[in-house]
């Protein structure tokens, strides 16, 4: 499904800011695989979904989707194989655009859009049903402008753009850290359903260690631009989060101090 | 007495810049870029339009030209924004140097081109106020149809969002650069119509048509908004405010004018309006906050509750 070969990313080269926020990493992911990705600050977390979004080229290395080299590919074409759900909940949808609007563009990620009505009334129908599945009441407000939503509603519309078009992949960095508690695992439970329901190959960053061992069927742990743990199947159902804190000190030889609050349990 | 005979007129020409806000509307508001290619555009416009019908071509051709020429200069704007990274605000005045020189030489290095409403048939001219104003307003009504119908389009919702949020545009698939240049080809492309009506109306295309006109543009705006929001915010009715704005611009530069301020002057009154309009909503946050209670939210802000 997708394939990392050899990625590398440094920010500001040359200058006093010089920054490798990617040296050499390597990753493969099978189809269905529901990754979780934990790491310190400045691991390079956001940096790989970024190089894997397009968001710029990375100065080495290769990105596969589905066979598809897909590293030289501008961030909108490479759209049409991803879903993004970013930390920032006003980064995922358009404000000052209906509900149904924000909808009908995601509806048409990766589809050539031509000179048709943007918002039938079938369209209506079926964004109406969507948005009950989320529980939140949003159903009876298709023509509300998105930007008068909660943070929350906002991140779990954006959830259902992301996943509208099944994407090839799901990329949600850090999606609920910006929420308040109960809004945040409500939002995860949505996630979980609708990966689980459409079996959605899916990279899900977190900060939560117990978020990343409840959720998903791998996890990885990236520090200093590399990947330093990567867990899967049975031995990951079994992790707990002492064992994880254990394998962090060991992969990067430093004692938990300064990121124990960030990597909360 | 003197103020009433002077309204046709005012309405008329509000008309035409209430035309050419809609151009600005649609590069300021919709796609969020101050561009400053209009100043410029309005003159082709008007160039194209007055040397055309100089040289015989029947009007509704010279007008359709003038269109196009303005939706070029769109593209140039947005080519040197999008294609060559250079921020939109210098784009739009490197376009509109540009097109100085390519005014003048529109105009054979005179000038001024005059066309004489009496020898061509015009679509409106300042000779016969009423028949200027119908025509403006089926000008009018036809371009915010069509821009209604267009922005209602699965293509025209992009371009919507990119100027709402480019993020997320790009991570559903949109290509944002491409749908900034058509913003500003449809935006300038209608910024030149109100060229060639203006040409028309005053009978004569000069150099220095246009100077300021994204000025006028931004302040008809603003007024058009001010109201046409508290109606119903939605993008006919802010069209339609917006044209307004034009109108009301030009009713009151005319009073003003009639009070006896020095015309050098008026320029002054168009800049201090829009940079009073401007600085509003920012003061407002920075000075006039806290103490006051919070107004209710007013039911129809959430643009219509239960859907068919
Ligand atoms: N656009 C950029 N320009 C310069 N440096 C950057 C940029 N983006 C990231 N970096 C640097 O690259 C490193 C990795 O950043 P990244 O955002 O990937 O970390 P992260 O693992 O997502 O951390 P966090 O948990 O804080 O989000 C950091 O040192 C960061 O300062
Ligand atoms: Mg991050």
């Amino acid at each position: 499904m997708l394939k990392i070969t050899n990625l590398q990313k440094t920010f500001n080269p040359g200058t006093v800011n010089e920054k490798v926020a990617l040296c050499g990493l390597d990753l493969t992911l099978a189809d269905g695989d529901f990754v979780t990705v934990i790491g310190g600050n400045g691991a390079g977390k956001s940096t790989l979904l970024n190089a894997i979004a397009g968001v710029w080229k990375p100065d080495y290395g290769t990105i596969e989707l589905d066979g598809i080299d897909v590293t030289n590919m501008p961030e909108h074409k490479r759209a049409k194989f991803l879903g993004r759900v970013f930390q920032d909940p006003m980064k995922g949808t358009a404000p000052d655009m209906e509900i149904a609007e924000n909808l009908a563009i995601a509806s048409k990620r990766g589809i050539k859009r031509k000179f048709r009505w943007g918002v039938k009334k079938s369209d209506r129908k079926q964004y109406k049903e969507l948005l009950a599945t989320l529980e939140l009441g949003l159903e009876n407000r298709l023509s509300t402008k998105v930007g008068l939503l909660s943070g929350g509603q906002r991140q779990a519309v954006t959830l259902l753009m992301a996943t509208l078009n099944r994407p090839k992949l799901l990329l949600l960095d850090e999606h609920t850290a910006a929420l308040d508690p109960k809004t945040a695992s409500k939002v995860l439970y949505l996630t979980n359903k609708i990966v689980s329901e459409n079996h959605l190959t899916t990279l899900m960053i977190t900060h939560n260690m117990h978020d990343a061992i409840e959720y998903g069927n791998r996890l990885i742990m990236m520090h200093e631009g590399e990947i330093v743990v990567d867990v899967s199947g049975e031995e990951k159902k079994k992790l707990t989060i002492e064992q994880l804190l254990q394998m962090f000190e060991v992969s990067s030889g430093s004692k938990f101090g300064s990121d124990k609050a960030i990597l909360s349990k | 007495m003197a103020f009433l005979n002077t309204l046709p007129g005012a309405v008329a020409e509000g008309l035409i810049w209430g035309l050419l806000a809609i151009g600005v509307y649609i590069s300021y508001k919709v796609l969020d870029i101050a561009d400053l290619t209009v100043d410029g555009s309005v003159c082709t416009g008007a160039c194209v339009c007055a040397v055309l019908i100089g040289v015989g071509c029947p009007v509704i051709p010279a007008v359709i030209v003038a269109f196009l020429a303005g939706a070029v200069t769109g593209v140039v704007t947005g080519l040197l924004h999008t294609a060559l990274g250079i921020p939109s605000i210098l784009a739009g005045i490197l376009t509109q140097l540009m097109l100085y020189s390519v005014n003048l030489t529109i105009l054979g290095g005179k000038s001024l081109a005059t066309i004489d409403p009496r020898t061509n048939r015009l679509l409106l001219n300042m000779s016969d106020n009423p028949k200027s104003i119908i025509v403006m307003i089926g000008i009018v009504a036809a371009v915010i149809i069509g821009l209604w119908l267009f922005f209602y389009t699965e293509i025209g919702l992009t371009l919507k969002s990119t100027g709402d949020n480019a993020d997320m545009s790009r991570a559903q698939g949109v290509d944002v650069s491409r749908n900034k240049v058509i913003g500003l080809a449809i935006s300038n492309g209608i910024v030149a119509l109100a060229g060639a009506m203006l040409a028309q109306y005053k009978g004569s295309a000069n150099i220095n048509d246009g100077r300021g006109a994204i000025v006028i543009g931004l302040a008809a705006i603003f007024i058009g908004l001010s109201v046409s929001l508290k109606i119903k915010p939605n993008f006919v009715v802010s069209l339609i405010g917006v044209t307004c704005g034009g109108v009301i611009y030009y009713i009151v530069y005319n009073f003003v004018i009639l009070l006896g301020l020095k015309t050098d002057f008026l320029k002054m009154l168009s800049a201090i309006i829009v940079a009073i309009f401007l600085a509003v909503p920012y003061l407002k946050t920075t000075h006039f906050q806290s103490k006051k209670t919070v107004p209710p939210i007013v039911k129809n802000t959430t643009g219509g509750e239960g859907d068919a």
